[in-house]
């Protein structure tokens, strides 16, 4: 089984945009490694030839009927926006200046 | 007189009928059975106090104009943070997620609105459902009500502990793992997790799009029923709502008839790692069915000892993949990193999620990551999604041989606060049980068993029946109600301890770091 090292979190941290400290790290590392031995065990089943599951119920392709219905307001769907400007969301800088 | 706070939702609702009493009086006597008991036990994120009784006066008008209610209509109801509510905040226990008012309601709130349900307030829960204890809770832990020191279950603690502190006679749950069973069965009251698709999921702050099912919580089977049956349907905003009816569940539960029905009792779930007072009154409450005319199968599930690995795969994976939505851009909380001029949003993004999500999600999310990344899918979620088919294959050979199956509902009965905080793996074994029936899809119940010996704290008797048949649940659930109140002489929260004798007389030593203010 593979091991999952500081640097491996460290790049899944990132792959899940989330900006661990240092201390964070170290202890997530100890706990993540603990918890994927354990999840592990999955791999010792008698899964040949098994069809994966994805989903509870069998449905497939559910649509609804194509109608105009009611939808948000711009004022409603910016409420909760952290910043917004002239009736869209403002963000930060998504490229760099250079 | 009836004590209003502690009467059930099908006798206030007869109450209200008869002209006995208003929907304003049962609604203003659970606030200040709030005001008393809450700071103690903190089942809610917020209380709507103006709200509620708006609505309970809109209900009392309509009533006293002849108009035809809803059977529930007037009685108050206690709602889980997890679901959106116009004009409420929806915090889901995150700090991610702090003082966001979402600008539509969720499917079952939107019925909760119109049968006429006065909305008592916002119940607190494990942050984004993920725990078995509330205490990961971005806003502090909610407390059992047998004993405040313990847990109330999780994540929906908030719920299960509005009930048994008697702040609300209904709340509603969501099941991902067994977060309605296991709190049920921890606080002496009953809860049940529907067929997949049986709840609309339209409005729901998504764990595990594949696993998580809304269901309702409340102090008695027909209590539970009722709500069931008003929460449930088919939605056309929810593409994996079952199109079909929904199943005679009140009916059922009225008749708590199971006469010749067969109760297997899954062998992987009873004996070892299970609290002997729990699996004693598990024991008694197989009896009692035999005893109303059932009989007793026994029945194996090899599956089920690889269930905790494979729903701690799916649901992170799945989870990893939900939580992407809070990016600091639309809605929620926005950070910027220290020491960064002109911060990227990227670099927003990652600051937010890092100050906003707390340990137990971050641990998830970084898990679900890993387990769906290149190299590692197939020997991690795609193994997941082979043993979660042998599962659901197991459930289908034992319904060959009964027609439901049972098990105590969580291996112990409430733990201490911060008995198993530091200790993942230790809070994930407490959905042991719980767990198999959300890999498949299947409905499951709990209900209160009893008192353990060796520690005098509820323990819960769990239920489960093949998909579409939730009606079993109720039969098997009502009729072992019947009977153990019987033999205990009325329900078993009559021998709750009196919250207002122990509660302490000034605020708690740990102030709540409330979501929003509390009351109007």
């Amino acid at each position: 089984m593979a091991e999952l090292t500081r640097d491996a979190v460290e790049h899944l941290a990132r792959l899940a945009r989330i900006d661990l400290d240092e201390s964070e790290l170290n202890r997530m590392v100890g706990e993540l490694g603990v918890i994927l031995e354990s999840v592990a065990t999955v791999q010792q089943a008698p899964t040949e030839a098994v069809t994966p599951m994805s989903h509870p119920m069998p449905l497939v392709n559910v649509t609804r009927p194509d109608q105009i219905r009611p939808s948000l307001t711009p004022q409603e769907a910016l409420a909760g926006a952290p910043e917004s400007d002239a009736q869209r969301f403002s963000v930060p800088r998504i490229l760099d200046e250079d | 007189m009836t004590d209003l706070t502690r009467a059930s939702a099908a006798e206030l609702a007869d109450l209200m009928a008869r002209g006995e009493t208003t929907s304003r009086e049962i609604t203003t006597a659970l606030l200040e059975r709030t005001e008393a008991v809450d700071g103690a036990v903190h089942s809610y994120l917020h209380v709507d106090r103006d709200g509620a009784l708006a609505t309970a006066d809109a209900v009392d008008r309509r009533r006293a104009a002849g108009e035809t209610l809803h059977a529930l209509a007037g009685v108050p109801i206690a709602v889980k943070d997890v679901m959106t509510t116009t004009g409420l905040p929806t915090t889901c226990g995150s700090r991610i997620l702090q003082g966001w008012v979402p600008p539509y309601d969720a499917t079952v709130v939107a019925r909760i609105k119109a049968a006429g349900l006065p909305i008592l307030g916002k119940t607190n829960m494990d942050e984004f459902a993920m725990g078995s204890s509330t205490e990961h809770s971005a806003y502090g832990p909610s407390h059992n009500p047998w004993d405040l020191d313990r847990i109330p279950g999780g994540s929906g603690g908030g719920s299960s502990s509005v009930l048994a502190s008697f702040q609300a006679p209904l709340a509603t749950g969501t099941d991902t793992g067994g977060s309605i069973r296991q709190p049920a069965a921890v606080t002496g009251t009953v809860g049940t997790k529907p067929t997949y698709g049986g709840v609309s999921r339209y409005g729901l702050i998504a764990l595990a799009s594949s696993l998580d099912q809304a269901g309702p919580c409340a102090r008695t089977v027909l209590d539970t029923a009722m709500l069931h049956e008003l929460m449930a349907g088919h939605d056309p905003l929810d593409s994996t709502s079952i199109d079909a009816p929904v199943p005679p569940i009140v009916e059922a539960a009225r008749r708590a008839d199971v006469r010749g029905m067969r109760i297997g009792i899954v062998r992987e779930l009873t004996g070892e790692g299970f609290q002997a007072g729990v699996q004693q009154r598990f024991d008694e409450a197989v009896q009692h069915l035999v005893d109303a005319g059932a009989e007793v199968v026994e029945v194996s599930c090899p599956s089920f000892t690889y269930a905790l690995a494979t729903y701690y795969l799916i649901l992170p994976s799945e989870a990893s993949s939900n939580l992407a939505k809070f990016d600091a851009m639309r809605y929620g909380l926005r950070v910027a990193p220290r020491d960064v001029d002109d911060p990227s949003a990227e670099q927003v993004m990652a600051a937010t999620r890092d100050a906003g999500f707390g340990d137990e999600v971050k641990r998830r999310i970084i898990l679900g990551t890993y387990a769906l990344s290149s190299g590692y899918y197939d020997a991690y979620y795609g193994s997941a999604q082979k043993v979660r088919r042998l599962i659901a294959d197991d459930f289908a050979s034992a319904f060959e041989r009964a027609d439901v199956l049972v098990s105590p509902t969580a291996p112990t009965t409430a733990f201490r606060l911060g008995a198993k905080i530091d200790d993942p793996l230790a809070m994930y074994l407490n959905d042991i049980a719980t767990i198999p029936a959300n890999l498949a899809g299947i409905p499951g119940m709990s209900v209160p068993s009893g008192l353990a010996d060796e520690d005098g704290l509820p323990a819960g008797f769990q239920i489960l029946a093949p998909a579409m048949a939730d009606d079993r649940l109720y039969a098997v659930g009502a009729a072992l109600e019947q009977r153990l109140h019987a033999v205990w002489g009325g329900p078993l929260l009559d021998r709750i301890p009196d919250l207002l004798a122990s509660a302490p007389t000034t605020p708690m030593a740990t102030p709540h770091a409330d979501a929003t203010t509390k009351g109007a």
